[in-house]
């Protein structure tokens, strides 16, 4: 009998005053005991209207029903088999907009806990990892995926199950891409995203890390090295400014700079060289998922008030309403309704900020965007006294391949042009993710990594 | 992991080091920079190209110690590794065209001055070099310098090498003297850089300054580089390091390099006290 109640199990998680003040995971994931009494809430439909929600076609009805039979690992089995990174899409999935808006039980009560199943299934994994998988048997082709982020991952991991040698290129120092620099250890704990590409490596795809393709080596010169395919899963990693007077201030710095020090170089232990600025009053500009990231961080480093200045209201927030929940839970103040009009300084030599000058918003008739147009209150600024300044106001794609591979068109905002398989202007030169949608999510990327290595396969065939 | 093939102290606080990288050393040239990490906990430190050997597969580089991480870095020894070596990075020095030159290095600026007065000289433009020091105990690459300068000025602040003076009494001395510079290429302090390209506005010499701000990836990503140039926001580690000296806002990038110096003491005290308590 399925459990019929109408509310999907809660995740164990940190107290909101006490995860605040650590780099800790917020969400302790379920036990066995809470992950059987989820798993029996799924009907197991027939049509499985969750599947058309996931970009990546996990078969959930299938790796659900293993759980509920007492067999995690067949779970995996049948999870890993759609999906290259499932412990990352168990956090950081909008699962809310994807499968589980489309789950039968959202319609009396609150949808299948698909998420957090994923999430144990692959934890599951990871602490009991069984028979390492396979290397599979070569097929003598060899591709480039450039970028470790989650497109190129995905990308390398289908290829390689088919029998492909891939080599990804990436130019940070860690593989991982956004997982590494971008998104917080409290929300995707590094460990997790290493163990992930451990098991890419055991299916026999090489990374080669501080590899800077366009500068290091150039997507020509690939060719000439003998890949018969380019993969190009550069992401978004410019970080876009306001343009307004102060930008330049000592404490005023991008969400990829101050996510990065934190992240990536970890600067947030005492054992890392990296310096970060132990800020008192944080004013984050912005209301994404990076924008939440960001001002949590500032928290957790310490910082007394920690704001977000959004020039809409809060229904209009990109970020996930979880995200956005969490934020305030852990005290992030939500300026809504304002924007920054100019950042303040000291006086004298070093320039520091002192105070936001923002100006308050209404909303007007709905945009382009279809939300509705924040309108400035004339008269209506004041200063928000701010020691730290972090913007987060979007990325676009780094120029830096576009610029120096001929025939590789781009379009508005800089991002690849692609057709729906990946492939690109230039021949044998495939593309996806955020290099081709401009910032989007995780997941969306790694459809795009999955789709294009079928076109990469076919191509490759095509030739041969 | 890139091996340390040679390392030379060039004077109490500057050292060269030759790193195996051979990724980077395919094309590099005069005028890029490399991103070097020392150790797995230490900082992504920025340094320009001072030479490269494409057959060892090697690039130098040469830096001041002025904090921790670079002070990791001169403890290291030949045969050792740095746990990260990633370029090159940047655009290269415009060299095609030049006819007369005036390259102008201040202190360890001059590592860096020492490759574009070569990649000049390579090409057959009539260079001269004016290398400043605060004194001849700091002095590096003199002979590299006078092996490729057709005229070759020393300058030091106390007069204990060449002429005591700045590296604009030098330049402007030139200049006066009937020297037609079509362009002027200044690498060392913010300050030197400032002050050359102020003299340089007066008489109307196109001027190339190399920025080194502060930076994290050196890719694009974080924006820490960020610069005015010419009323624009700029990063210096892909619009650059090379920009317009005359356009610069050298003023603000003053102000921008001490956003970490009071961290960047502590840090670097507590490093001189962990070597010591080793050696």
């Amino acid at each position: 009998m399925p459990n019929m109640s109408a509310k999907k199990n809660e995740m164990p998680s940190q107290a909101p005053d006490v995860r605040n003040k650590n780099f800790e995971e917020v969400a302790l994931g379920y036990t066995p005991e809470l992950a059987a009494d989820e798993a029996a809430r799924c009907l197991n439909c027939k049509n499985a209207p969750c599947v058309t929600g996931c970009p990546v076609h996990v078969n959930i009805p299938g790796f659900i029903a293993k759980l509920r039979e007492g067999d995690p690992d067949g779970a995996y089995h049948v999870l890993s088999a759609s999906n290259a990174l499932p412990a990352v899409c168990g956090r950081v999935c909008p699962q809310e907009t994807q499968c589980e808006a489309k789950c039968v039980r959202g319609l009396k009560g609150e949808p299948v806990g698909i998420g957090r199943l994923e999430r144990y299934t692959a934890d599951y994994h990871l602490h009991h990892p069984g028979k390492p998988v396979e290397k599979p048997a070569g097929n003598g082709h060899k591709v480039a995926v450039i970028g470790a982020g989650p497109a190129g991952l995905t990308c390398a991991g289908e290829l390689a199950k088919m029998g492909y040698q891939v080599t990804i290129f990436e130019a940070l120092h860690i593989a991982g891409g956004v997982l590494v620099y971008g998104i917080p250890q409290f929300r995707l704990p590094k460990e997790i995203v290493a163990a992930e590409i451990e098991n890419l490596k055991t299916l026999g795809v090489e990374i080669v890390t501080n590899a800077v393709i366009g500068r290091s080596e150039t997507v020509d010169e690939l060719f000439e090295d003998g890949y018969e395919a380019i993969f190009l899963g550069t992401g978004a990693g410019l970080p876009m400014f306001m343009g307004i007077p102060g930008e330049s201030l000592n404490g005023v710095c991008s969400a990829n700079e101050f996510l990065t020090r934190v992240n990536l170089m970890k600067a947030y232990r005492d054992d890392t060289d990296t310096p970060i600025y132990r800020a008192h009053r944080v004013v984050v500009v912005g209301g994404g998922n990076v924008a939440m990231d960001a001002a949590r961080c500032a928290k957790r480093l310490g910082a007394e008030e920690v704001s977000i200045v959004y020039r809409r209201s809060e229904a209009e927030m990109p970020a996930r309403r979880e995200e956005i929940e969490h934020a305030k839970e852990e005290g992030i103040v939500m300026r809504v309704l304002q924007n920054p009009v100019e950042i303040l300084g000291t006086d004298g030599r070093d320039r520091r900020v002192r105070a936001v000058r923002c100006v308050r918003m209404e909303l007007g008739e709905p945009d382009a965007s279809g939300r509705r147009r924040p309108i400035e209150i004339p008269g209506s600024e004041y200063e928000l006294e701010c020691d730290f300044v972090i913007m987060a106001l979007g990325t676009r794609p780094n120029p830096l391949i576009s610029s120096t591979t001929e025939n590789l068109e781009t379009k508005r905002g800089g991002v690849l042009v692609a057709d729906e398989q990946g492939k690109t202007t230039r021949e044998g030169v495939f593309a996806g993710g955020d290099a081709v949608t401009g910032a989007a999510t995780v997941i969306l990327a790694m459809g795009a990594g999955k789709t294009s290595a079928r076109a990469i396969d076919e191509y490759i065939r095509s030739k041969n | 992991m890139y091996r340390i093939v040679k390392k030379r102290d060039l004077n109490p606080t500057v050292s060269l080091m030759e790193v195996e990288a051979p990724m980077a050393a395919r094309r590099a040239k005069a005028g890029q920079f490399v991103i070097v990490i020392p150790d797995e906990k230490g900082e992504r430190i920025p340094l320009t190209i001072a030479d490269y050997d494409r057959e060892r597969g090697t690039v130098t580089v040469i830096f001041q110690v002025v904090g921790t991480s670079t002070l990791k870095l001169q403890h290291l020894k030949e045969g050792e590794s740095v746990y990260a070596f990633v370029g090159p990075l940047g655009r290269p020095t415009h060299t095609e065209g030049l006819k007369n030159v005036a390259v102008i290095g201040g202190g360890v600026g001059n590592a860096i001055a020492y490759p574009v007065a070569k990649a000049l000289h390579e090409a057959g433009t009539r260079v001269t070099t004016i290398a400043g020091f605060r004194s001849q105990d700091l002095v590096i690459l003199e002979n590299e310098f006078a092996a490729v300068s057709d005229n070759f000025v020393r300058m030091s602040d106390d007069g204990t090498w060449g002429t005591k003076g700045l590296v604009t009494d030098a330049l402007r001395a030139l200049i006066e003297n009937g020297e037609k510079f079509d362009e002027v290429i200044a690498i060392g302090p913010l300050v030197m850089m400032k002050f050359v390209s102020l003299l340089t506005k007066e008489y109307g010499i196109k001027t190339v300054v190399s920025m080194n701000p502060i930076m994290i990836d050196g890719t694009g990503m974080c924006g820490g580089c960020r610069l005015t140039v010419g009323g624009e926001s700029k990063f210096a580690c892909v619009d650059g390091p090379e920009f317009d000296g005359h356009l610069v806002d050298f003023d603000e990038a003053i102000a921008r390099s001490a956003m970490y110096r009071e961290q960047e003491r502590h840090s670097y005290e507590a490093t001189c006290n962990l070597f010591k308590g080793v050696e």
